[in-house]
């Protein structure tokens, strides 16, 4: 019996570790969200919204031209960044043979591995050595990481895809891409839509691949994409990186800003792709 | 069955646009995914060819070379490949485990309307984006460590030289690798919690059968079956580990230190290149920076396929596919 204890000891131990486990990944997103939360609502004002960056070493300033900054590079890159993932999705699934198919799956996970920093150095040597640093260099950075994103959420909803609707189409006599783009496309747009917005918010809060590429910036508002362009990563990394303890402070509210949209942006896109994804499978 | 004859010209024309668009579209796909496929081989050919000067002068000596110096004209990578693989070994040490026993929670404990929830969660500290994470490190986590945490375990471990004396601003190698856990942990608890969900419920069923309990089940059944599937988690989130730049950048002091300690500052090959964002001085030093980004590319790319290749037996959606 003293046997059989034992073992029941053990596992309950071992339940119970695995629940602290799950506790703590728990608690350090509270954590993280609250200490993010409760320091960055104190600098965070309407002013704060509105304002442009203070000249280095002023006081006051707000962080409008970041904001406007990270959404037209976010923007630029979505523009590049959805199309191309969207149509290397429909080859994937569609059209390649599977000993095609498997390389290019193989590249465009490895794409989604690389170290995004080395994407930006990529970048900087590609468009910005010998020019200037600018908006597009910096879009076609985020562009770069949004690509495997767009293209992974577009894949798992076509294969959701019920094959009969497929085939009912073709043997209706419809062609192949007609096929694709009246009947697997629009019954997939939900999930690719929510792709979408789950790549925006991975691409809203990156920096490495900023740093080389849009971070040498006027502190006005700037929406010439020819010129690099103020984004709100790399104010909170330069901030941060400051020993003045008035810029942590507007770090923390831009860093306020910056999470509450991306995890407004995660959980809706989960939401939704669950949603679209309920409805494909029925 | 016998041929239609079609001698309409509107039907022909119909017959031709039909197979024109099937072309179109093929080749606009096609090309789309070949220009990713043109797309990573200009990371690595760009990224080798200029690093090409720092190698003439350095050549592998590179790897080795213990200094730093953009006075003299001398690099070398030493204390960065250092830095890198002590922070994410830490790292590693501390996530896998905690992101098993997660996966384990997630896919055998956890009562029904919890599972999603608290594996929502877990999935939500991986969006949470690094330079907020690195903030935070910088400005709450780094303090706390060096305050309390490095203090203790200086004090009852102090004889292993890793745990040496602490730094009193708290940026060092052991806060980069604590922020490190905290970004892998999620990575490799949500590959476990679907490797794990994976596994046949009749095995699973098997053994409680016959009268195992649930942590004997585990592991006499589930880990079992899926240990080449962890193996490649923990390599994608090494991959992770040693890629991540920014956070990194932000709690690790930067130096160039090379001792036992995991507590003073350090510099990782992500966070030396990132640090050096403002400019380098000569061409030799970009050069050499580009040098340190194709370190860091083979590595991770050398990690990416190791795990790609374990994962590929296990994901459906990229396995047994026609």
């Amino acid at each position: 019996m003293s046997r059989y204890r034992r073992r029941r000891l053990v596992n309950r131990g071992m339940e119970a570790i695995s629940t602290i486990a799950a506790l703590i990944a728990v608690a350090v997103l509270a954590i993280v969200v609250i200490s993010v939360a409760s320091r960055g609502a104190g600098a965070l004002s309407w002013d704060f919204l509105t304002k442009p960056q203070a000249l280095f070493g002023q006081p006051g300033g707000g962080m409008v031209n970041a904001i406007v900054g990270t959404a037209l590079l976010v923007g630029l890159a979505t523009v590049m960044a959805v199309p191309v993932g969207v149509l290397t999705a429909i080859y994937l699934t569609e059209f390649a043979p599977r000993r095609i198919a498997v390389p290019i799956q193989v590249v465009l996970d490895v794409l989604a591995g690389l170290p995004t920093i080395v994407l930006g150095i990529f970048v900087y040597a590609l468009l910005v050595i010998g020019h200037t640093q600018s908006g597009y260099a910096g879009s076609f950075a985020l562009a770069i990481i949004m690509l495997p994103v767009v293209a992974r959420a577009t894949q798992e909803m076509l294969l959701l895809v019920p094959s009969t609707l497929r085939e009912a189409s073709l043997a209706l006599g419809v062609r192949r891409w007609r096929t694709v783009l009246g009947i697997i496309l629009p019954s997939s747009v939900g999930g690719i839509l929510t792709g979408t917005v789950l790549a925006v918010a991975r691409a809203a809060g990156e920096t490495a691949p900023l740093l080389f590429t849009s971070s040498i910036f006027a502190n006005a508002v700037q929406t010439d994409v020819t010129k690099a362009l103020p984004n709100i990563p790399v104010l909170i990394f330069t901030y941060s990186e400051q020993p003045d303890p008035a810029l942590h402070e507007q770090a923390w509210a831009a860093a306020l800003v910056l999470m509450a949209f991306v995890l407004i942006a995660s959980i809706g896109a989960k939401a939704l792709l669950a949603r679209s994804r309920r409805k494909l499978t029925g | 069955m016998s041929v239609v004859p079609t001698t309409s010209p509107l039907q022909a024309r119909r017959r031709l646009g039909g197979r024109l668009g099937d072309v179109a579209l093929h080749g606009l796909t096609m090309a789309a995914a070949l220009a990713c496929v043109v797309l990573v081989g200009a990371i690595v050919w760009k990224i080798l060819r200029l690093s090409g000067d720092s190698y003439d002068s350095f050549g592998l000596d590179f790897i080795t070379g213990r200094s730093w110096d953009p006075v003299k004209h001398v690099f070398g990578a030493l204390p960065f490949i250092y830095g890198t693989a002590v922070s994410a070994l830490v790292a590693l040490v501390l996530a896998t485990p905690l992101a098993i026993a997660i996966g384990l929670y997630l896919s055998e404990l956890a009562p029904r309307g919890v599972r999603g929830v608290v594996g929502s969660l877990v999935e939500l500290l991986a969006a949470i984006p690094s330079v907020v994470l690195g903030l935070w490190g910088i400005l709450v986590l780094g303090p706390f460590l060096s305050q309390h945490v490095e203090p203790s375990l200086h004090n009852s471990l102090g004889f292993i030289p890793l745990f040496g004396e602490p730094q009193e601003t708290g940026q060092g190698l052991f806060t980069a690798a604590v922020i490190l856990t905290i970004m892998i942990v999620p990575i490799v608890a949500s590959i476990s919690r679907e490797l794990f969900l994976g596994v046949p419920r009749e095995l699973e069923e098997g053994a409680l059968a016959l009268g195992a309990t649930r942590w004997e089940m585990v592991r006499g059944v589930i880990l079992p079956a899926t240990r080449s599937g962890i193996a490649a988690a923990v390599i994608l989130g090494l991959g992770r580990a040693v890629g991540e730049a920014i956070a990194v950048t932000q709690v690790i002091g930067g130096g160039t230190r090379i001792g036992w300690s995991l507590f003073p500052p350090a510099d990782t090959l992500a966070s030396k290149i990132a640090s050096s964002y403002q400019g380098a001085g000569s061409g030799l030093e970009t050069s050499s920076l580009l040098y340190l980004a194709a370190i860091l590319l083979v590595m991770g790319l050398i990690a990416n396929l190791v795990a790609q290749v374990i994962v590929r037996r296990f994901d459906p959606l990229r396995g047994a596919r026609t």
